[in-house]
């Protein structure tokens, strides 16, 4: 069974680690850099992507966790997804740069923009997803080594790379595993790689 | 049910996103970006902190529009702000407003003495205060998606949030283990409806988030309260009432996280100055108690 470590600094890591669980992976509690060691994977959660900057910044988190993302899959939602981009605006503000695109925090605007919608063309197979946006950011630029698996309103939600996920809402809420399947196959594919 | 409509879990989906958090009392934009660069998960703007309410008294209302907006445009976390109980206009107006989160709280002075705002009419999210089961599963009724265990506000003792805290988990473990036949029963003794009964008696938890706000002026205060069960920490007077503000506010922002790390929370806890003064709740007036306020 795949190790997944979720990182626990602030939002809904509780949900993911019950959707890993659900999935079929053990989820693990990261908190600080040692915690990382012999995981197969990361989930950042939701919650909000300035905490958690502040509690990385810390405990020295970030040079740890860009490594960590350099060989092993990460999965990011909402502010996961903003602390996976190369380029955050309004306002700008650090990264980890795992991956090739640039994200705007808030971009739907306040709470009483958040939603739940109904995605039904997508790449994962099955039926319509449900896409709970909360205080969501808008995916502006998805760079060449990104696959859009997912659109709303025209712009990308759910997007991967070889080795990594983000969607800008949020699958932990709902309760279809898809997403986190797609990416414990991410994880596996990697685990079987390295076997070889 | 209404705790697995669209409109409630997106609700309840911000409180789930603050979850870990601090969230911090603040009375102007500096104050907001002082709890925003030391890691703060939300704000929320008030007029004037519980311990100046508490010392100056008066009527405390609802805070002046041109302080909220001008937080709401300062920080990019979310902006919480606080109405009178019952009082169902302020709360029309903050969300005319857009804030992100309304506090419908004992803090203030009551508007109503008999009716909390009917919170299922607004689209923005709604926090209240319980001291006890029933009157959390009252608010969750009237529409709140986040609940908050109440401490005594304003005096920098946490007594009172760790007896509510206690109280309500205690319920909540009561209920799990109880029959299916004694629900209505229990129902009737909480003054509570008997679906969110039957909700916390089959999942062992409250259908919303449950966060303590009250009293919290220390790191180690933070990390207790999340060890008793709180989601996530609300701090009024603690920050902006002592000696160093901003480096009480990034200690508390670490114990919330490492609540269950007694050297992180030693850590955050050293080089911190004086906290804020304190008071003790069993020499105040029942008048002189905030939390006592809501019904």
């Amino acid at each position: 069974m795949a190790v997944i470590g979720v990182l626990a600094l602030q939002g809904d890591y509780e949900a993911h680690a019950a959707a890993l669980e659900r999935a079929g992976a053990g989820p693990r509690e990261v908190r600080r850099a040692a915690d990382l060691d012999g995981l197969d994977g990361l989930v950042i959660p939701g919650g909000e992507s300035t905490s958690m900057l502040r509690l990385m910044e810390y405990y020295g988190l970030m040079p740890a966790l860009r490594a960590f993302g350099a060989s092993r899959p990460v999965f990011g939602t909402c502010a996961g997804a903003i602390l996976l981009a190369a380029e955050v605006l309004n306002p700008p503000q650090p990264s980890l740069a795992l991956m090739d695109m640039t994200v705007e925090r808030n971009a739907y605007g306040r709470q009483l923009d958040s939603r739940v919608a109904r995605i039904a063309g997508h790449e994962l197979g099955g039926g319509e997803m449900e896409a709970v946006f909360i205080r969501a950011p808008i995916i502006r630029r998805a760079g060449d080594g990104c696959r859009v698996l997912a659109t709303y309103q025209g712009n990308p939600v759910l997007v991967e790379s070889d080795l990594h996920l983000a969607a800008t809402f949020h699958p932990e809420l709902a309760p279809d595993d898809r997403i986190h399947r797609r990416f414990l196959d991410k994880v596996r594919l990697v685990q079987e790689e390295a076997r070889r | 049910m209404i705790y697995l409509d669209d409109a409630f879990r997106v609700k309840v989906g911000l409180a789930e996103m603050l979850k870990g958090g601090v969230i911090m009392d603040v009375t102007d934009a500096r104050q907001a970006e002082i709890a925003e660069k030391a890691g703060a998960c939300a704000v929320m703007a008030l007029e004037r902190v519980p311990a100046d309410i508490r010392k100056e008294g008066g009527v405390a209302r609802m805070a002046a529009i041109s302080k909220i907006r001008e937080i709401m445009k300062t920080v990019s976390i979310p902006v919480m702000a606080k109405v009178r109980i019952g009082h169902f206009a302020e709360a029309q107006v903050l969300e005319a407003l857009e804030v992100d989160y309304i506090d419908e709280s004992e803090v203030l002075t009551p508007a109503d003495e008999e009716h909390h705002i009917w919170k299922r009419d607004f689209k923005v999210p709604f926090v209240c205060g319980c001291r006890n089961l029933g009157e959390a599963l009252r608010r969750i009724a009237e529409g709140a998606a986040m609940i908050r265990t109440k401490g005594e506000a304003g005096t920098g003792n946490v007594v009172e949030a760790v007896r509510h805290m206690r109280t309500v988990m205690k319920e909540i473990r009561t209920l799990a283990v109880m029959r299916q036949d004694e629900l209505l029963a229990e129902a009737k003794r909480l003054q509570a409806p008997l679906e969110l009964v039957q909700f916390v008696h089959d999942n062992g938890r409250l259908p919303v988030p449950n966060f303590s706000a009250g009293g919290i002026a220390t790191p180690a205060d933070a990390a207790l309260m999340r060890q008793l069960g709180a989601e996530a920490v609300f701090v009024g007077s603690g920050i902006f009432k002592s000696s160093d503000p901003e480096r009480r506010a990034r200690a508390i922002v670490k114990a919330a996280t490492n609540y269950n790390d007694p050297k992180a929370v030693l850590e955050a806890s050293e080089e911190l100055g004086e906290a804020m003064p304190g008071l003790d709740v069993r020499t105040m007036s029942e008048s002189e108690m905030l939390s006592t306020r809501g019904w």
